[in-house]
């Protein structure tokens, strides 16, 4: 759907946004700070207007709750229709086969992202293979064929316009895989695997945080996310993959 | 120093003259149920001590005592939620087959002995309450003749207590089975939570026979009638409810592996 | 003033007089807020300026911002904002407001307030022992919490923070099953329900969610120790490796980290709003005293008072929308959180009707409590916003969050403490705190407070993360990201400073009051609920035998005013006197 206004450039704030759902959660948050400056506007005018003006016997009525109580119920309820509707179209359902697949794994404190290859698939990983100084951050087992062609990078590399599926796990603790230009944000929790998806747009580099507190590297443990246009991101990765099976 | 507040003293004043008969259990006969308070006119909560009505302590401490209860039912509800949980959840192997290393703790047969003897050492227990509230004897022990319901409740709380130490050595003894089969409380998540959940209600048990105990040595000391109600009272509906919640876990650990 | 001195102290220190266990809470309470004032500063310089030195300690390492943050949080929520008002006042207040002259256990209560102390040295004592406090929030997410190896203060340190939250859980429910009680039995003659002032109810409530959820807090720490301890693994997953070592390897088992998140908020959300309750009914009754008004719709306040507690229980998962929380359980939390705003919205309303052109009297209690209510409007909105999962996903864990809870809670709540204090210093100490310092420390703290917290929002929606330690020197486009809030989050620093000198204020008052102020008039505010008569005053305790003969009986809901001889409006709950015109609603 397309939008009056493009919401980012009303709220200078928001670092740009660069997804395919990013401008319909915009126009909503944007929606909703209106309303609720709005409101607490309204809320403290009232105030200082009762505050200022000639007493008056107590108001009785109870028509100054209740009807103005109603009328903030139907603006609340009607404000969480609209989330929930784009909370369905993001996360209710999964991405559509064509999705591009790639796992993403945090730890203390590095995001590594893996993708499958040409045979599409995972290779097996084993906790105990683990062992970042041997270039095998993620213990992927070498005896397992689909795991040859795996390539693990320390940026994620995504085309525009293509949707990515994104299954988020955690080795040691409990991490929080945001990127804000792409207006996402999951935890990635050890133990879980979690999807979620979505579509770049805007070729570019975004930042990649972490927002959930995992120990005294918290706050460098980032990466960069660079979308590139279809064709450029198809000669990455064939470079890359040269690299793994030459 | 500006003048600040001097503290009062809460407490009774213990009374070391029994001659006037007053037990603490107010001027009125016990027998009578106005309890005061809450607001219902007579404001007992004004008076001085050893002026109150009849039953308002009485009715106050075990009004303490089933809200502690009831917190302590959500201590147990938030370990069963655990459990169905942690029941529920496996993981990939390495070999991305779904494993869940959840196997059943077989129910050592002397849970069963132990639960008949924690529901005797129940109805003991009630016993024991009634006769402290027993109309006739209450008015003799208040115009002062004697102690009849003290006499005749103390043997019950005593066989109560024995029966709670008779269960918590039963526990002890199905614990030791389990640890001849190799069942020990690290094997798997189920023996975690068995041996939690048996663990955490004996430890509660333990203070039941402590409250036992404080009744027991209540009943000899204590001059005020209403108090050694109290006692009884509270430490039977502690028991009681530990009674309770038992069958819940115990019916858990039975069924519901 | 030295306490322990003479036996005559030791009786102030040991007491089981509810009054003087309520003041020993707000000073346990002053202390805590002070040294996590101090840490808040810490907090906002290093920030700011990253590579200042402490003095006597050398450079702020990240671990040590992160340690700060958690015993910030912690002091402040559990033994600033759970104490004073539940239990500080809660002591001092509630007995006298329903006419009662002790708490319902005297003794229980006594050991609940030890407890606490005992709690709150072994939370301070964790900063000395090797490695420092817990560095992972007050939140405390498994696996970092269950691993020691997982980062410094994760030790020792955070076994010490476990023990203290367990016996603060065990004292806070003692505490309130003795309000319950006391509130059920105590009450005096003709004191109804409907009749029980707001701030009673706001206790009621308070205790009722306390007795509920602290034990289920209880279990989890259990639970969460056995983990540390015993081997187990409840929380921590099968194959979970923290620095190369893989945690608990011997033993079986598949924890999920997930059941602490919903373990932990249960309690979470309910302990939050322990912390606001007695500062809505409070705010209630003192605009309406001060308006000289009955409290518009009295009846729905009670309801909304009960309904935000039972809905408090309902919307814990709020804060797991991107926890990995199944989406469709998002959705159902995200309405009944969405719900809650409306008993919320009910009160505001009720706050505006009662002051709606009655021209009050801004003595200090009242301005704190007008400023309760902007505070509560501001940081209450953007509560909605926070509970829309949508949103919540750009939102969560960004400075948006910090902003909203400390406008409703770090905030809105203090002001109710500051109202409390000023409205109810004359029955402490028998003396009316300086108005004129009042008023400064008033408008300090609220320009103060705006300045600090609402330019949070902005670094929130910019997508400043919590718990970051630094926001310079960070490689990559995140850098680029931090960087861009720097200059807002001077300003904020230097708010932050502002404001918490505005505090000297309230503490010179509190000294200069203690022993300059003014005697106080028996009832100073016209206030007309029962901690305010003649009977209650404490400074001539009457005899029980005199209490005997005139009981403390009551005829009326609080804040019902009629002209009295003397031109003021007043008409105390207490006395007899038939009303003129005033239909109870
Ligand atoms: C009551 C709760 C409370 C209060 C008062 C405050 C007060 C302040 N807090 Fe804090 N804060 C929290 C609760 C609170 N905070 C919590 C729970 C967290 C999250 C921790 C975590 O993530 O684990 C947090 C986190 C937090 C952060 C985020 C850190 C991060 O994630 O990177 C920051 C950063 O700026 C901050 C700053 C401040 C500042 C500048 C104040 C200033 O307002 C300080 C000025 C002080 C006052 C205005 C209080 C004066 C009050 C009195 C004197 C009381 C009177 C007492 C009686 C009458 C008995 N706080
Ligand atoms: C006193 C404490 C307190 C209170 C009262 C509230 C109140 C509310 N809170 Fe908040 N909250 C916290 C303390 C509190 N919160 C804390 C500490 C956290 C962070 C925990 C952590 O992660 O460390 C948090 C986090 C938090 C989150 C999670 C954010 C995240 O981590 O991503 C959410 C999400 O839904 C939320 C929602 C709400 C809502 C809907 C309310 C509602 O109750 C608000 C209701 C009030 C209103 C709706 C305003 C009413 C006024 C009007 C409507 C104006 C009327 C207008 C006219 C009359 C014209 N809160
Ligand atoms: Cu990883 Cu924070
Ligand atoms: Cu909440």
């Amino acid at each position: 759907m397309d939008f009056p206004f493009q919401a980012a450039s009303l709220l200078p704030l928001l670092p740009i946004d660069a997804s395919a759902h990013g401008p319909a959660i915009d126009h909503h948050l944007l929606l909703n700070i209106w309303v609720i400056l709005a409101l607490a506007a309204l809320a403290h005018l009232i105030l200082l207007i009762g505050l200022v003006a000639r007493r008056r016997p107590e108001a009785t009525s109870w028509r100054v709750e209740y009807l103005p109580l109603t009328a903030l119920a139907v603006l609340f309820a009607f404000l969480t229709i609209r989330a929930e509707r784009l909370w369905a179209e993001a996360r209710y359902t999964g991405a559509e086969p064509s999705a591009l697949q790639v796992q993403v794994t945090g730890e203390q404190f590095a995001w590594y992202f893996r993708y499958p290859g040409t045979d599409a698939i995972f290779g097996v990983t084993k906790p105990q293979l683990i062992d970042a100084g041997a270039g095998n951050p993620l213990g992927i087992d070498p005896n397992d064929s689909h795991g040859a062609d795996d390539l693990v990078t320390s940026e994620l590399v995504l085309p525009a316009d293509r949707q990515v599926d994104l299954r988020l796990n955690a080795l040691d603790v409990i991490h929080g895989f945001s990127v804000p230009e792409m207006r996402l944000k999951q935890n990635a929790v050890p133990g879980m695997t979690i999807h979620v998806h979505f579509t770049p747009k805007i070729p570019g580099t975004y930042a990649i945080l972490c927002t959930q507190v995992c120990g005294l590297g918290h706050y460098r443990m980032n990466a960069n996310l660079r979308v590139l246009p279809p064709d450029e991101f198809a000669a990455w990765l064939a470079a890359k993959q040269k690299t793994v099976q030459p | 120093m500006p003048s600040t507040i001097t503290p009062t003293s809460t407490e009774p004043k213990r009374k070391n003259h029994v001659e006037d008969h007053d037990n603490g259990s107010g001027r009125r006969p016990p027998t009578d149920k106005r309890t005061g308070g809450g607001g219902e006119g007579d404001n007992y909560g004004d008076r001085s001590q050893g002026n109150h009505g009849p039953r308002e302590r009485l009715v106050r401490y075990r009004m303490g005592i089933f809200f502690a209860l009831a917190s302590d039912l959500m201590f147990f509800v938030a370990i069963v939620s655990s459990f169905f949980v942690s029941q529920s959840t496996g993981h990939f192997d390495a070999y991305n087959n779904y494993v869940n290393e959840w196997t059943v703790t077989t129910i050592p047969p002397i849970l069963w002995l132990n639960t008949a003897v924690l529901i005797l050492s129940s109805i003991t227990m009630e016993i024991a309450r009634r006769r402290m509230f027993h109309e006739v004897d209450v008015m003799d022990e208040w115009l002062g003749l004697g102690k009849p319901i003290t006499r005749r409740a103390i043997p019950w709380i005593a066989v109560t207590a024995v029966l709670g130490v008779v269960f918590l050595v039963g526990q002890w003894i199905a614990w030791e089975q389990l640890a001849m089969q190799h069942v020990f409380f690290l094997s798997n998540p189920s023996s975690h939570f068995f041996y939690l959940i048996t663990g955490v209600h004996g430890i509660h048990l333990i203070l039941g026979i402590f409250g036992l105990m404080a009744a027991l040595i209540g009943l000899y000391v204590s001059r005020s009638l209403e108090s050694r109600q109290i006692m009884v009272d509270c430490a039977s509906w502690y028991w009681h409810s530990m009674g309770v919640f038992w069958m819940f876990l115990f019916v858990l650990l039975v069924f519901f592996q | 003033m030295n306490l322990s001195k003479s036996p005559e102290k030791l009786r102030y220190l040991f007491t089981t007089d509810h009054r003087i266990i309520g003041i020993q809470y707000l000073i346990l309470a002053l202390t805590s807020v002070t040294i996590g004032t101090i840490l808040s500063l810490l907090m906002r310089i290093h920030l700011v300026w990253p590579d200042r030195i402490l003095p006597f300690y050398g450079p702020i390492l990240p671990e040590d911002y992160l340690a700060m943050v958690t015993i910030h949080g912690t002091i402040m929520l559990f033994f600033v904002l759970t104490t004073a008002p539940q239990s500080g006042f809660g002591n001092l207040i509630l007995p006298a407001q329903i006419g009662a002259r002790r708490m319902a256990f005297p003794v229980a209560n006594a050991i609940g307030f030890w407890l606490t102390a005992t709690a709150l040295l072994i939370l301070l004592s964790s900063t000395f022992v090797p490695r420092g406090s817990p560095i992972s929030g007050w939140t405390a997410y498994p696996p970092f919490s269950a691993v020691a190896s997982a980062g410094p203060g994760q030790g020792l340190g955070m076994d010490l923070w476990l023990a203290s939250i367990a016996l603060f859980a065990i004292a806070s429910s003692i505490g309130g099953i003795n309000t319950l009680v006391t509130i059920i039995k105590l009450r005096c003659k003709g004191m109804t329900w409907e009749r029980l002032p707001l701030t009673v109810w706001g206790w009621f409530t308070a205790a009722l969610l306390s007795v509920l959820a602290f034990s289920v807090l209880l279990a989890a720490l259990l639970l969460l120790f056995c983990d540390r301890h015993a081997g187990t693994s409840f929380f921590v997953p099968t194959g979970d490796i923290v620095n190369g070592a893989i945690h608990a390897a011997g033993h079986p088992g598949n924890g999920s980290p997930l059941l602490w998140l919903h373990l932990f908020w249960f309690f979470g959300h309910p302990e939050v709003y322990i912390a606001i309750l007695p500062g809505l009914g409070l705010t209630s009754m003192l605009l309406a005293n001060f308006s000289r008004r009955r409290v518009f719709a009295y009846r729905t306040m009670i309801v909304t008072t009960l309904l935000i507690g039972f809905l408090g229980i309902l919307l814990w998962g709020h804060h797991m929308f991107v926890a990995g929380l199944n989406p469709f359980a998002a959705s159902a939390f995200a309405v009944s959180t969405m719900a809650i705003a409306i008993p919320a919205s009910a009160k505001v309303l009720s706050w505006l009707a009662t002051v709606w052109r009655s021209r009050p009297h801004y003595t200090t209690p009242m301005l704190f409590s007008l400023g309760f209510v902007s505070l509560f409007i501001l940081g209450g909105l953007s509560g909605p916003i926070l509970a829309q999962p949508i949103l919540d996903e750009y939102l969560h864990n960004t400075f948006f969050v910090i902003a909203h809870f400390h406008l409703i809670m770090a905030l809105a709540a203090v002001f109710g403490l500051f109202a409390g204090t000023y409205y109810w210093f004359p029955l402490m100490t028998g003396r009316m705190m300086s108005e004129t310092l009042g008023r400064l420390h008033f408008w300090g703290t609220l320009l103060g407070a705006y300045a600090t917290f609402l330019p949070m929002h902005l670094t929130g929606l910019m997508g400043e993360p919590r718990h970051y330690a630094q926001l310079t020197g960070v490689s990559n486009a995140a850098g680029h990201l931090l960087a861009g809030t720097l200059p807002l989050n001077r300003f904020i620093t230097w708010s932050a400073i502002f404001l918490s000198t505005a505090q000297l204020f309230f503490f010179a008052n509190l000294l200069y009051s203690l022993f300059r102020g003014s005697p106080a008039p028996p009832n100073p505010w016209q206030a007309t609920t029962l901690e305010w008569h003649p009977a209650m005053h404490p400074n001539f305790p009457l005899e029980a035998s005199e209490i005997v003969e005139n009981p403390i009986a009551v005829y009326r809901q609080p804040c019902q005013y009629q002209p009295t001889p003397t031109g003021e409006l007043f008409l105390p709950q207490w006395s007899p006197d038939a009303t003129v015109d005033i239909k109870p609603e």
